[in-house]
């Protein structure tokens, strides 16, 4: 195993990497010149432009010759985060081309489904995963569903990092009273697990995906407020920040100018390992009944869905492996993908914790 | 030590308060007469819900409102949940022994592979054990427990029907359910042996590994890494050094000398591990149908019992608290250095 290891830490993971991306590109085009691709491509101009662009950026951002990636391609482990977490932006992205909404239909995150057969039906052509029970394609309900996936990162990540940064830099940087108050407050939504709030809030406020979203949103700020607290407590007494005061700048230039920018990267290490964890707490909450509707495309759904077919019929126990097999891998690789991002950006930003786990 | 547990101890009743305050907030967001269903404690009620909405006066100001709501409250009555079919705090009675026994179940082979795995880990650093232990770290992190939970039922009830769904079988349910048995603890596997029932035993023991092993693998991650980090730290230490020098055994070395002092961070772990595990059983208990605390919340939840969501919600709140708070005290206790401070 250690010779593995060093083998691997010694071999330079850079060429082989530009290597695998221009065989990688060298094979989109050649498939977008097939005739079925090429049709798909021409249906969705936008969302292949989306997808061009991603890609450029990401492009841009890897072969940026900082300090920053350069520690990231050391690292096999950050690679297969990156990896990861890049294909999951490329499906949803081009979510409509890989998975054919039905013409015409009124809301393309709506499972399609042919006939209402209650057997789940086996991986075959034209449903490469299988349909789970009443025939949803559960191929179409994995892919769509990265995007209502990310949709929900996306809008709890936001919301809870505007609400932990305005009331942290508050708390952090006027102190004294209004700290404590907020530090409370801080406390009572960390005395549930954040699951079991979540689930309580969704209740109260009636189900659905954007109830769970804001529960989720609202169990999740708490964290990042502090964080950001704690960052800002140790930066304030610097000396740039006394240099801007005597300079005459505002509160809120220090904060905006000096402060948050100086804290704020235990804040993206946070946000990574958080989106993980918010896409599972939403599958959970989904799975318990309380997220998307029947039928819409959400991985936790699908798990859902499959609960009923987990014990398959006498003689075959496996039967109906497919309805949670497919879904249930997805779901893990987008929060394995996610955690070592975490880590990978944990180990370069902050040198300290290097190796820690 | 004193004034850090009476610090700890005056916090207690304000995050109980914020508790109160946070839940009747949410509360607000329903009408008054679904408010109603809070002060209602058997069906008949609900006949003359516009008498229990004066009496009650859900239609006065909020904070008239929050004061009756938490006297309410102070005598226990948390309102009629409609799916455990009995008063919110008897429902909480009835299901959390069961969810008390998962939880054990769960929280001593966590804590024992955990520590076992991770010193392991850290005594044979950069070693197969050291990379095994990591690979598992990682890839458990990631996994959903409710996916994992589904496998643990289709291969080990589905398929080798070891480890079925539920808390006892219908015949051993008959037994405990009759006069013969005595529940001293309400923790079946305990009341079995106390009773000399060992087939009651090995019911209930059965049908508490599933849930159980869902749990274990998804919680043990953190717990491992968390000991090895602690260990390697500790085995850089003189005193460690020093024993080693003056010719003690290698296993005296690293039990007596090294695992106590990384004991530390381990055991503020493990209130984490708590406050996880009391999540974790909603998924969980959902799956094995198994009838504690957590299958009744999300129960409660799913079909829109707000006594029963609230109580539920509340009464986790107060056992995390509670469950910090050990650790706090326990963490003094155990290192002299936050004692001084």
């Amino acid at each position: 195993m250690s010779v593995i290891r060093t083998a691997l830490n010694r071999t330079s993971w850079a060429p082989r990497i530009r290597g695998v991306t221009v065989a990688a590109l060298a094979l989109v085009l050649a498939a977008v010149a097939t005739p079925p691709v090429r049709d798909r491509v021409v249906q969705h101009p936008l969302d292949v432009a989306a997808f061009l662009v991603v890609m450029v950026a990401i492009g841009m951002f890897w072969s940026l010759p900082s300090d920053f990636t350069r520690r990231m391609k050391r690292n096999p482990l950050s690679i297969a985060g990156f990896v990861i977490v890049m294909c999951f932006i490329s499906v949803a992205v081009l979510a409509p081309l890989l998975a054919l909404p039905k013409a015409g239909t009124r809301d393309p995150y709506l499972i399609p489904h042919e006939g209402f057969l209650p057997d789940p039906q086996p991986p075959r052509l034209g449903h490469p995963f299988g349909t789970t029970g009443r025939q949803y394609d559960i191929y179409y309900g994995v892919v769509w569903g990265t995007r209502t996936a990310f949709r929900v990162a996306i809008v709890v990540v936001t919301i809870s990092i505007a609400l932990g940064l305005t009331l942290g830099s508050i708390a952090g940087y006027y102190g004294t009273r209004l700290d404590e108050l907020i530090m409370r407050v801080t406390d009572v939504f960390l005395a549930f697990p954040s699951l079991v709030l979540a689930v309580v809030i969704t209740a109260v406020l009636g189900k659905g995906l954007e109830k769970v979203m804001i529960a989720i949103a609202v169990v999740g700020w708490p964290v990042y407020a502090r964080l950001l607290r704690g960052e800002i407590l140790s930066v304030k007494q610097r000396d740039y920040v006394e240099a801007a005061r005597a300079a005459g700048a505002g509160d809120l230039r220090i904060i905006l100018r000096h402060v948050v920018p100086n804290t704020i990267y235990p804040f993206l290490v946070y946000a990574a390992f958080d989106t993980g964890v918010i896409v599972l707490v939403a599958a959970a909450l989904s799975f318990l009944g309380l997220g998307a509707e029947v039928g819409y495309a959400d991985w936790g759904q699908l798990i859902n869905m499959s609960r009923s077919w987990i014990l398959g019929v006498p003689g075959n126990p496996f039967v109906y492996w497919y309805t949670v097999v497919f879904p249930g891998i997805v779901i893990f690789l987008f929060v394995l993908g996610w955690n070592l991002l975490g880590d990978a950006f944990r180990d370069i930003l902050d040198p300290r914790l290097r190796g820690s786990t | 030590m004193g004034t850090y547990v009476a610090r700890r101890l005056l916090l207690l009743p304000l995050v109980a308060f914020g508790v109160t305050v946070l839940i009747f907030a949410l509360l607000q967001f329903l009408s008054p007469a679904q408010r109603a269903a809070l002060f209602v404690t058997n069906p008949n009620q609900l006949a003359q819900i516009d008498g229990i909405i004066r009496k009650y006066g859900l239609d006065k100001p909020a904070h008239v409102q929050y004061w009756i709501w938490l006297k309410e409250l102070a005598r226990g009555d948390l309102g009629w949940s409609q799916t455990a079919r009995m008063p919110t705090s008897a429902a909480i009675g009835t299901f959390f022994p069961a969810t008390l026994e998962l939880t054990i179940y769960i929280f001593i082979p966590v804590v024992l592979i955990g520590l076992w795995l991770g010193t392991k880990a850290a005594v044979h650093k950069d070693r197969f054990v050291d990379h095994f232990s990591r690979f598992v770290a990682i890839s458990l992190r990631g996994l959903p427990s409710f996916v994992w939970g589904l496998v643990v039922l289709m291969v080990f009830y589905g398929w080798l029907a070891w480890f079925p769904p539920g808390r006892l079988s219908l015949e051993a349910d008959l037994y405990v359910k009759s006069p013969a048995f005595r529940p001293y603890t309400h923790l079946l596997t305990l009341d079995a042996l106390l009773n000399g029932q060992v087939w009651v035993f090995l019911d209930a023991l059965r049908h508490i590994v599933g849930p159980a092993m869902t749990l274990v693998l998804v919680e043990m991650a953190l717990l491992v890494r968390v000991t090895r980090s602690s260990m390697l730290e500790v085995l850089r230490q003189d005193y460690v050094r020093t024993a080693r020098a003056k010719g003690l055994a290698e296993p005296v070395v690293i039990n007596r000398h090294a695992r106590r002092n990384a004991l530390i961070p381990v055991v503020t772990l493990s209130s984490l591990l708590f406050v996880g595990l009391l999540g974790g059983v909603v998924l969980a208990e959902t799956i094995f149908n198994y009838p504690g605390i957590g299958k009744w919340g999300a129960e409660a939840a799913v079909q829109l019992d707000i006594p029963g969501v609230t109580g539920f919600g509340m009464f986790v709140a107060m056992l995390t608290v509670l469950g910090n708070l050990a650790a706090d005290i326990l963490y003094a206790s155990i290192d002299p250095r936050i004692r001084l401070q």
